[in-house]
């Protein structure tokens, strides 16, 4: 924000001039120095690794490391088990994400409504899942929808929840289950932050709570919303720890589920390069549906 | 607590004001409403907190009877005999899975807020060349998925043969660039230039200011990062996963999974595995209810801007 104004001057200048240099180097470094070591570092080794193939002198000889280009990349895209993983997840954060934060605006405009009694308890209530980790949550809800251990039987006896069809969204639901209360919070306190003389005047026009939620506090939101969003992408890309519990419920849950489950299952056959330049793909697909959401929510708002 | 409650209660004072004084003007926010409303609260009550007491009644019951008897009511307490069995099983080892878990996530989360929060305090207070440039890495490395960076760290620290060693989780987890932005922000705002140069008039240094009096003025933020690095790291899985083999050096959450994986094999395990989960999610929720004045503070700190 400010660098218009530091960049400007000579840079020689600035530097002998800069004051606390000392002070600035003590605050700095130790977490440069680790950011570079267990960042850029491993960053770089990634996209390095990527870039190799094992060559091996006839069917016994010694593996040598070779520059391959971008050979490793071309397999990621023709590895079924990969893009489909990718696929699953992008089919689970499309329904699972706006699911999820759609509950957590209701909660947290209900929360802010004159309509609800006790709502310091529901606020608690309501985030204490998300104190529980994912692996955690994961035994807990493969428990409950077994067949053998659920308190709803009646319902689980019926219906196969940990069945190929069905586990995919079982895992929406312990996601939905732990992080609803978090986003509930991040839009509450965004919506406290609002004055209540924004909506004064709506009610004194006769709007009810719906309008006045849907038409002034909605909008007003809408950056927390966002961001929440963004993060919830990341998350569902990155999922690992619930699909790799349901393994010991599910024999529909494969090795290769998550796009995270299929870099771990690749980097064990070994082949370290494919599952680097897997892990690439995965950061790089991240990064742009994050950026480009970012830009496209950004973009609405202007017009 | 009472001051955490009373603070965000007086945040929201303005709310319930404006909630009475609607009272006269007629049924606006008639019984329909508020009765559609407690219902979806009630009943997504019901939805979150069911599986803890489903939790907490199976970790009171023995192996044979969390699969007979009513699986939401107690039958046998038998939860002091479990938690002995638990802290039994193969000489302590959930015990020291516990341990590991403080020290990871306790220690590991203590060292990167205090190294975030200088670098945030550096990056808001001081002019200085490349000050944008590693204000932007960071902001980059925000975005960066950790579980990306998991493969390539375990391809380095085997070079170095750190695998399968307490720092091969540790050191990874020490560093926090949402922990530098988050800081940045509040200290731009908290730490204000007039009182960091009444300092330097007192003659102290650079170094000891930030350790007596600005550290205090960011502790909101600082609570924050330590609690959100913390839950970050008890909630690690997949560096445990790809860099540790020996169980003594599982933290508790993984060392659960492991058990977890077993039960096919060893169907008794599993009133432990309950128990086990019993136990570790209480620490969390605990410092989460304990310190929430301070990391809702900061949360919203970070949200709005």
């Amino acid at each position: 924000m400010s660098a218009t104004q530091t960049l400007p001057s000579a840079p020689k200048r600035a530097a002998k001039r800069t004051p606390h240099k000392r002070a600035i180097a003590i605050f700095v470094a130790p977490f440069a120095v680790l950011f570079i070591l267990f960042y850029l570092l491993p960053i770089g080794y990634a996209i390095r690794q990527s870039l190799l193939v094992v060559e091996r002198d006839g069917t016994f000889g010694a593996p040598t490391e070779v520059f391959g280009g971008l050979s490793q990349y071309a397999l990621v895209f023709k590895d079924n088990a990969f893009i489909d993983s990718l696929g699953r997840m992008l089919a689970f954060g499309a329904v699972q994400v706006p699911v999820m934060l759609g509950l957590a605006l209701v909660f947290a405009l209900l929360l802010d409504s004159p309509l609800l009694r006790g709502k310091r308890f529901f606020r608690l209530a309501f985030f204490v899942p998300y104190a529980v980790p994912g692996v955690i949550a994961a035994i807990m809800w493969g428990n409950l929808f077994s067949p053998r251990l659920s308190p709803f039987k009646a319902l689980t006896s019926n219906v196969d929840f940990l069945g190929a069809d069905l586990v995919l969204w079982s895992i929406a639901n312990v996601v939905t289950w732990v992080f609803v209360g978090y986003n509930m919070l991040i839009i509450y306190s965004a919506l406290l932050s609002i004055p209540t003389e924004t909506y004064e005047a709506a009610r004194m026009d006769g709007a009810g709570q719906f309008r006045i939620a849907w038409s002034i506090k909605i909008p007003l939101v809408r950056p927390a919303i966002v961001l929440t969003a963004v993060f919830s992408i990341i998350g569902t890309l990155q999922l690992l720890a619930e699909p790799q519990v349901f393994q010991s419920f599910s024999s529909a849950v494969t090795s290769s589920f998550t796009p995270n489950m299929t870099v771990y299952a690749t980097a064990s056959v070994p082949n370290s390069n494919l599952a680097a330049a897997m892990s690439v793909v995965l950061a790089l697909i991240t990064f742009v549906l994050s950026f480009s959401f970012l830009k496209f929510t950004q973009r609405k708002e202007a017009r | 607590m009472s001051t955490a409650l009373e603070s965000t209660e007086s945040k929201a004072s303005s709310h319930s004001v404006k909630g009475r004084s609607r009272g006269p003007r007629g049924p606006r926010e008639n019984v329909m409403s508020r009765t559609v409303a407690m219902v979806i609260m009630g009943a997504f009550t019901l939805y979150f907190l069911v599986p803890i007491w489903w939790l907490v009644i199976a970790g009171s019951k023995d192996t044979g009877s969390i699969l007979t008897t009513n699986p939401l009511w107690f039958a046998d307490f038998q939860m002091f005999q479990n938690i002995g069995n638990l802290f039994a099983y193969r000489d302590g080892v959930y015990l020291e899975w516990l341990r590991n878990s403080a020290l990871y996530a306790g220690v590991g989360g203590a060292v990167a807020t205090l190294l975030a929060g200088m670098c945030g305090y550096a990056l808001a207070k001081y002019r200085f060349r490349g000050r944008e440039m590693i204000f932007n890495a960071v902001l980059g490395g925000v975005l960066v998925p950790a579980t990306a960076l998991a493969l390539p760290l375990f391809l380095i620290f085997s070079k170095v043969e750190l695998t399968n060693t307490f720092w091969a989780v540790f050191l990874p987890s020490i560093v926090s660039p949402f922990g530098v932005y988050l800081t940045r922000i509040f200290a731009a705002s908290s730490v204000s230039d007039e009182l960091l140069e009444a300092a330097r008039l007192d003659g102290a240094g650079e170094v000891r200011t930030f350790f007596t009096v600005s550290i205090k003025l960011m502790s909101p933020a600082l609570i924050t990062v330590f609690l959100f690095q913390f839950v970050t790291i008890w909630n690690n899985f997949f560096l445990p996963l790809i860099m540790l083999r020996d169980e003594s050096l599982f933290p508790v959450t993984f060392g659960l999974y492991s058990w977890n994986t077993q039960l096919n094999q060893i169907p008794e395990l599993r009133s432990l595995v309950l128990i086990g989960a019993l136990i570790s999610i209480i620490p969390l929720i605990v410092a989460f209810l304990s310190l929430q004045k301070f990391w809702r503070s900061g949360l919203s700190a970070g949200a709005v801007k």
